[in-house]
């Protein structure tokens, strides 16, 4: 177990540091010099060279990449090249509305993507699993940021329940704030409470096959003890391993879903540092979330390896 | 001649299957919109006439106009072909790379192998949002650019269903068998591998078909994909929600068109792999 | 308990009910759609540090007033010596900067001395070359002497580039900025808001009737909106989304207030060089674009805001000359210039956007209008930072669509700039411009260089950007046009 846990730490290790080898050249090669960018259309030469020397851009590229790494490591990101603030609280305020946003449409999507998974399951080849598999169907078929739209326009145009966008702060309005990631959750969560039905649905008809369970059945155990006492525990399984995914899926949905709604996240962070060219922000943002992702898998790998005792070839 | 009594089993045996056939039904609908948008479409698709603009559905704009009164049936109709387009390249650059590799991984085990794993790794680590973000900022925004992001991210999707696959086919005795009598694993790949694994692959790139087109979606709703004037779903739904107030229609249409392209590509993905091979394991990533 | 409750809840509710009847509103919340990088003007040229700053914060020596005219700022006074060499300003007594530092004649040096001079940083500092030396005549005096005269050096020192700073707070104004304004800065959220409130240095504080500031920023338009109508926002300056006013205009809550910009939006043709020949170098092609050209439909895309241009010159300006007529809509004419220019079926070109509304929906039309004439554009939207890279630093396009929002921008044409003119005959017309002293020969002047570039249709010219005020209707004082980018709030309050 232990040498798993090594193992798995440190192939995450690796792949973080091939990211930021990644990052880094993908950004160094990004055409537009972002002193040019401060200065806009009124950029002097000289003016230019003043601001790349004071950015750091005058350095040779293999002395930047090592001098960001080691600031990584001590969390000093450095200063934003539009704000001239740091950039671990910019992102830190960010973080405040896209964790809750991304943790309550994992939650959304397990509440109800499970029950119907198991629902499903349950009534295999009833109306029941019919309308459960074609909602699953048009889950996974419609955008999120479509969904987003219809929501705005039934929801908050229509019939004034949530607001259309926007976010006023949980300091300002605890409630305000909550009722504006309504929409958002849902829009988020729904697509992937429609992936998880099915996952669950075929986990756990999977698991009524095997052979322990036609033992409990023989044995005469009643179907709903078979089912949510052996079937579901077992089918659990790989329904974790998803859900893990989806954190990473989040992040991507996230971009999406906060720019439909114009909520300050980190996906509007990065929209903006694009526009600012703040190429400092993108970095750091992109290797944090990196590292989030690869974490989160790192855990996942840990609960299913102590979830299923029996040896595993790294898949 | 079994051949064909078997051809014509399967075709009753998928006739009967509902999935296989709604699929297969939207799917040629798609194709067959795509293909009519080359020659003909109802209007221009580019061309602004003000007087028009911000219609709803009517006999002669069945659909509506936008808000610079072009028609937006014409414009759907273009965008179904944009999004093929997308679909076939992004999934066949994912495809061709990935199968390789995959193949390539299951053949040889070791470093090789434990290399490919971990570059999938990296590459599922980044949200794929993520990294086309990074690569169109980078070279720019353009239909390419958003064509190659998508297609980077389908590359370990098939790495990883091909090598899996594969995997299964190495320890199997007629792959035994044909090593004993000294084939080289290049030829066992060709001949043995591949033709066993061909249904899986054929069932993931329907699914990833379906993935590609939501996914060049999005990026063109952030603007990322498609530039204007030429439609593209996404970005006639961005377009359309500072319209919302305006003429609400005009962000419903477009969504039906993904919706409608993406559940029959799922349908028939999921159809096919009924038909073929019920034990079949796709991944379902985007 | 219950019962106990309940009467606390009921008590609690009317008493904050009545301290917000009690207290007369004076916070204002302000959209704007461009975030500042950062709040100095001096580091970086972006309007939005200037909407925030000008006049709120900072102020100059003078200043511009919502009807565009240059009036007295922190200097009481000002005269210009007879040969146009020679300024001589006398400064308002008792002035203090946030921080508590008096403004005295040393303070008001060593901010001027920023702006010009060799070892200048100020991104401005293109619009200051004329100035010699700044010299302190007495504690509450200042002269400034010129190389030659400027006719534009009035107004330069009015606007936002120009304001007066304190050595001591100079270096930190770009992230808590200190100035002699009615307002000071409290806090920033970078990506969401800044904080202006009242400042007990300001010398006549019974003038302000606003406590509090907040600028919000919201770039998208759906978002602006939405911000309106939900009432989190009170005033929305300059309204970008003209598509959605009629929305507005129906709520009974706000009134949309149409004003003017000093913003030409141009379609920027690249004209070439000699080493690098392009269609557009030859004139009959630009005269064909420009005949093809239909600025009604232009502005109709634009929901009817915008005044039609046909040079380089805002039709606010009292030396302005319509020239719209140069080249009327023709499509004959256009496709027959084509053809002697060698073009008889229209060639390909890059059309390159900046991501901003206004140039989408212009190009979006541009596409169609010169796809009539056979020119066929190849558009491609991209963020600024690279748009200014590709288009305004490398030139690598053939048309672009952009609005020039400097005031007093003709210069441009002297320069060698991104569309690639060069004209000496205007070269020479410009320089005698900038020294003739006597009003109505520099109208005359002005006159022939607009006709000038209109004449050789340098670029397509197409409207003056409209800026759209939206606030609630209980908001008195707000500038209804942009002379130069601010959004000054000394007096503006609550009816």
């Amino acid at each position: 177990m232990i040498q798993f846990l090594l193992r798995r730490t440190l192939t995450a290790f690796v792949t973080l540091m091939i990211a930021t080898v990644a990052v880094f050249v993908v950004l160094e090669v990004l055409p537009g010099d972002p002193a040019l960018v401060m200065l806009g259309m009124q950029a002097e030469p000289d003016n230019l060279k003043a601001v790349r020397a004071e950015l750091g851009f005058d350095r040779p590229p293999v002395e930047r990449y090592f001098v960001w790494l080691s600031g990584l490591t001590r969390f000093e990101l450095g200063n934003s090249y539009a704000y001239k603030t740091p950039i671990a609280p910019l992102i830190a305020q960010r973080l405040q509305v896209t964790l809750p946003l991304a943790l309550m449409a994992v939650l959304f999507a397990i509440c109800v993507g499970l029950p119907l998974g198991v629902l499903a399951a349950w009534r295999q080849g009833k109306a029941g699993d019919y309308g459960v598999m074609m909602f699953s169907q048009l889950g996974i078929a419609i955008p999120n940021f479509w969904f987003g739209l219809l929501l705005i326009l039934l929801l908050s145009l229509g019939a004034g329940l949530f607001p259309a966008g926007g976010f006023p702060g949980w300091h300002d309005d605890f409630w305000g704030s909550l009722r504006s990631l309504v929409l958002p959750v849902i829009a988020l969560g729904l697509p992937e409470a429609a992936i998880l039905s099915r996952i669950t649905r075929s986990s756990m008809l999977d698991t009524l096959r095997e052979d322990y369970i036609r033992t409990a059945r023989a044995k005469g155990a009643p179907h709903r003890t078979v089912l949510f006492g052996h079937a579901l525990r077992n089918a659990l399984i790989p329904i974790v391993t998803i859900i893990g995914l989806f954190f990473g899926f989040q992040v991507g949905g996230a971009i999406v879903v906060e720019s439909v709604f114009y909520l300050p996240g980190v996906g509007q962070l990065i929209y903006q540092s694009i526009n600012n060219h703040d190429l400092i922000i993108i970095k750091n943002v992109v290797i944090l979330l990196t590292a989030l992702v690869l974490a989160i898998n790192l855990i996942v790998d840990v609960v299913y390896a102590a979830l299923d005792p029996r040896p595993k070839i790294a898949a | 001649m079994t051949a064909i009594a078997a051809t014509f089993a399967w075709a009753r045996r998928a006739g009967h299957h509902v999935s296989f056939v709604i699929g297969l039904t939207l799917t040629l609908f798609l194709i067959g919109t795509a293909l009519l948008s080359l020659v003909w479409t109802p209007y221009s698709v580019t061309e602004v006439s003000m007087a028009l603009k911000l219609k709803g559905p009517s006999a002669a704009h069945w659909l509506g106009t936008d808000h610079l009164g072009r028609d937006v049936l014409s414009r759907i109709m273009y965008g179904a072909r944009n999004s093929i387009v997308v679909g076939f390249v992004a999934v066949g650059i994912g495809m061709t790379l990935g199968v390789a590799l995959g193949l390539y991984a299951a053949s040889r085990r070791g470093w090789a192998d434990e290399l490919i794993s971990r570059l999938s790794d990296l590459v599922f680590a980044f949200p794929a949002v993520l990294t086309a973000i990074l690569i169109t900022t980078a070279f720019g925004a353009s239909a390419t650019n958003a064509i190659i992001a998508i297609g980077i991210f389908n590359i370990p999707v098939f790495a990883r269903v091909t090598r899996g696959a594969a995997l299964a086919m190495w320890s199997r005795d007629f792959i035994r068998a044909a090593l004993a009598i000294g084939k080289g694993p290049l030829r066992i790949t060709f001949d043995h591998v591949l033709p066993n694994i061909a249904s899986i692959l054929i069932v993931q790139a329907t699914i990833q078909f379906a993935v590609a087109i939501l996914a060049e979606a999005g990026l063109s709703y952030l603007g990322l994909g498609v530039q204007p004037p030429l439609p593209s779903w996404g970005r006639m739904l961005n377009d359309a929600q500072s319209m919302i107030y305006l003429q609400p229609t005009l962000a419903v249409f477009p969504g039906v068109a993904i919706a409608l392209a993406v559940l029959g590509l799922n349908l028939l993905g999921d159809g096919l792999r009924d038909l073929l091979d019920p034990r079949l394991r796709v991944m379902r990533m985007g | 308990m219950k019962k106990l409750l309940a009467a606390l809840m009921t008590a609690a509710l009317t008493l904050t009910a009545g301290v917000a009847l009690a207290q007369p509103k004076d916070r204002v919340v302000i959209g704007a759609s461009l975030e500042p990088p950062v709040l100095d003007p001096g580091l970086n040229p972006a309007a939005g540090i200037r909407e925030i700053t000008y006049q709120n914060v900072y102020e100059g020596l003078t200043r511009i007033d919502r009807s565009g005219k240059i009036v007295a700022g922190l200097a009481e006074s000002w005269t210009v010596s007879p040969d146009g060499k020679a300024y001589t300003y006398k400064l308002r007594s008792g002035v203090k900067f946030h921080n508590g530092e008096p403004l005295t004649a040393e303070t008001v040096k060593f901010s001027l001395e920023r702006l010009f001079g060799p070892d200048t940083k100020v991104v401005g500092k293109a619009l200051y070359t004329s100035i010699e030396r700044v010299e302190v005549v007495d504690a509450s005096t200042v002269k400034i002497s010129l190389k030659q005269p400027d006719i534009f050096l009035l107004f330069n020192l009015s606007i936002g580039d120009a304001v007066i700073v304190e050595p001591k707070s100079a270096a930190t104004n770009g992230v808590t900025p200190i100035g002699t304004g009615p307002f000071m800065f409290k806090e920033r959220k970078q990506g969401d808001s800044v904080t202006l409130v009242k400042a007990p240095t300001y010398r006549n504080p019974s003038a302000i009737k606003l406590n509090t500031i907040v600028f919000k920023f919201i770039s998208d338009s759906s978002a602006q909106i939405n911000a309106l109508l939900a009432g989190d926002i009170d005033a929305f300056p300059g309204f970008q989304a003209p598509e959605l006013v009629e929305k507005l205009k129906s709520d009974p809550r706000f009134v949309v207030v149409p004003g003017f910009t000093q913003g030409e939006v141009i379609l920027a043709t690249n004209n070439g060089t000699e080493a690098n020949k392009r269609p557009m170098s030859n004139l009959k092609v630009r005269q064909a674009i420009a005949h093809a050209i239909d600025r009604k439909e232009l502005i109709q895309a634009e929901f009817g805001f915008g005044v039609p241009i046909g040079s380089f010159f805002p039709p606010s300006d009292p030396d302005y000359v319509d020239l719209t007529g140069t080249y009327k809509l023709d499509l004959v004419a256009a496709k027959k210039l084509l053809a002697e220019a060698g073009y008889p079926n229209g060639f390909e070109a890059t059309l390159k956007l900046p991501d901003v509304g206004y140039a989408k929906r212009a190009g979006e039309v541009m596409v169609s209008q010169l796809g009539k004439i056979g020119i066929k554009l190849q558009v491609t939207v991209m963020k600024f930072p690279q748009w200014l890279q590709e288009v305004f630093k490398d030139r690598n396009y053939d048309f672009t669509i952009v609005a020039h929002t400097e005031a007093f921008d003709l210069d441009r044409y002297t320069r060698d700039y991104y569309w690639n003119y060069v004209s000496q005959p205007f070269k020479d017309g410009y320089a005698e411009l900038t020294k003739e002293l006597d009003p109505a020969k520099r109208k005359v002047l002005s006159q022939k260089l607009q006709k000038m570039i209109a004449d050789d249709a340098v670029n397509g010219y197409l409207f003056e950007l409209a800026k759209i005020g939206v606030w609630n209707k209980n908001l008195v004082g707000m500038w209804e046009n942009s002379p130069t980018p601010s959004v000054d709030m000394s007096e503006v309050h609550w009816k």
